[in-house]
């Protein structure tokens, strides 16, 4: 059997957590406070996700750009793809929080949403 | 004059809060007074996700979490005042203040809650020798020209200091195309959240040199490199472990001030540890009628809890306007020793005191196996088994009044660190 231990990164009490593998299987976790660390050590043993937070530009608004996120977490390999397809993205004001600016960002099936507002210039 | 029941200075967490409560708790004629453009203080550059676990049960960023609570004042119909600097709070309650349709004026408070916030601690505040090249920035500034003015300050990276913001930063200039040599650390553990090394920083390959400073700055035009040494237990850079890193651009993620101006002009006590005012358990200052909340009081790891106390700050000030003061009641005075640093609040009147009171502090080290223990005088009442307790992360003890009851003469309540 093999132990790994991760730290969670659920919220911001940061627990110690213990996964028994069996071969690519959890069988057990330990150290978790609550039970969004048992399934964020599940997930970061077999596919590891993050949200991935940035910001686009913006055309016509009372400011140069609004802050975004994937609006769940995608494979953490796919990070610097997420941040290339962004690179290049124009949206046009208004732009209200919780907005789609993207489908499908970097093939992850995930939405690209505003997290932040821009008024009309 | 203008005036108001209660004026609150700042606009960010902490004020929002603190004036949602207020109106919830029956003051109707309230002000906010914010300096910056928009409502939503330094929420609105901290893009990154995290915020709100506890008050909302889910994980938002910043500028939607301060959505949030801006929604609610406008809701709510509580004024505020944008672009508008105070300049001055006198012991009277009036706030002067100023802005570019009104110039300078004066505004009567009742009761003023002080919601400022925190500033970074800068270079000058450092002793790092070198000229003074652009590329140096402190991490929240590269913060807001990277999430909010489209700027990236830099191509080569090396950032000084592993406050969370400085760990933030290092994950944001990544994915913005920048190359992030390393953070190094003066102290021997982090200064941030244990989250932000394992998102931030191990996810990108970031190194994380603990024990490690920068004792030279090249460049004198623009950065061109920094020399990083290791120090001893004295925190003084060990001769021969001297390495030049090259680079454009050093971040500085040194530790926060609580921005207290405005309170050392109105002449309040301060807490020489948190650089904040000393305040009892209604977070009132030693100023009567004058709250403080946030990181103006003492710098927060987590804005739930800014929300949380600044709230309270609302509710307390409200019942200060409304209710008759009993002067000369009793104090109970809180007491930090072996490895707690400080206590907010500082003392307790019993009197005043809600059923439940949370005291927040943080210790000075890093302690393993620990018991967080509480005495009542010299009986130890209540005693928590932590594994691990750090600097970097803010600690409380809930406080019950009937408890507190049970001890008619109680003069101090220790808090202190013991071994398990």
């Amino acid at each position: 059997m093999e132990k790994r231990e991760l730290i969670c990164i659920g919220c911001p009490l940061g627990c110690m957590l213990t996964v028994e593998l069996e071969g690519a299987e959890v069988v057990n976790v330990t150290g978790n406070t609550c039970p969004r660390g048992k399934t964020y050590a599940e997930k970061e043993v077999t596919n590891p996700t993050r949200i991935v937070t940035s910001s686009v530009k913006v055309s016509g608004g009372d400011r140069v750009s609004v802050a975004c996120k994937t609006k769940n977490d995608i494979p953490k390999g796919k990070i610097f793809d997420v941040a290339r397809a962004l690179k290049d993205v124009v949206v046009e004001a208004p732009v209200c929080i919780g907005d789609v600016l993207l489908e499908n960002v970097a093939d992850t099936g995930v939405e690209i949403v505003a997290t932040s507002t821009a008024k009309r210039k | 004059m203008k005036s108001y029941d209660i004026v609150i200075v700042g606009g960010g967490p902490a004020g929002l809060a603190a004036a949602a409560s207020a109106k919830e708790n029956g003051i109707d004629s309230i002000l906010i007074l914010e300096r910056d453009r928009e409502l939503g203080g330094i929420l609105n550059q901290c893009i990154h996700n995290g915020f709100g676990l506890h008050t909302f049960k889910e994980e938002l960023t910043g500028p939607e979490y301060a959505g949030r609570f801006i929604e609610k004042v406008e809701d709510l119909g509580i004024e505020y005042m944008l672009n508008t600097m105070v300049m001055d709070i006198s012991t009277d309650k009036v706030v002067t203040a100023m802005n570019r349709e009104e110039g300078l004026f004066e505004i009567q408070a009742k009761a003023i809650i002080l919601a400022m916030g925190c500033r970074e601690r800068p270079r000058g505040a450092l002793n790092t020798p070198g000229y003074r090249p652009a590329g140096i920035f402190s991490a929240g500034t590269a913060q807001r020209l990277v999430n909010m003015e489209g700027y990236l300050p830099g191509r080569e990276v090396v950032i000084l200091g592993s406050g969370d913001i400085g760990l933030i930063m290092a994950r944001r200039m990544t994915i913005e195309g920048a190359k992030v040599k390393l953070v190094a650390e003066l102290m021997p553990y982090s200064g941030g959240l244990k989250r932000n090394i394992v998102q931030c920083l191990d996810d990108f390959n970031i190194p994380l040199k603990l024990s490690h400073t920068v004792v030279d700055i090249d460049g004198k035009d623009r950065v061109k490199g920094i020399t990083l040494a290791q120090v001893d237990e004295r925190n003084k850079p060990i001769p021969g472990t001297e390495e030049y890193i090259p680079c454009d651009t050093l971040l500085l993620s040194c530790g926060l001030i609580p921005e207290n101006e405005l309170s050392r002009g109105l002449g309040i006590d301060m807490e020489a540890v948190t650089n904040g005012p000393i305040v009892n358990e209604s977070l009132e200052t030693s100023a009567e009628g004058v709250f403080a909340c946030g990181n103006v009081l003492h710098v927060h790891d987590l804005v739930d809890f800014v929300s949380e106390e600044a709230a309270m700050a609302g509710k307390n000030a409200v019942r200060y306007i409304k209710e008759a003061r009993n002067e000369e009641v009793a104090r109970i005075d809180m007491v930090p020793t072996d490895g707690v640093r400080y206590t907010v609040p500082k003392y307790i009147r019993l009197e005043k005191m809600e059923d439940t009171l949370t005291v927040r502090f943080r210790v000075g080290g890093v302690y393993k196996n620990c018991y967080i223990s509480t005495y009542f005088d010299g009986e130890r009442v209540m005693k928590r088994k932590r594994p691990v307790v750090a600097p970097g992360e803010m600690e409380e003890i809930k406080l019950s009044k009937a408890k507190l009851a049970e001890y008619p003469n109680l003069k101090t309540i220790t808090v202190k660190i013991e071994e398990a």
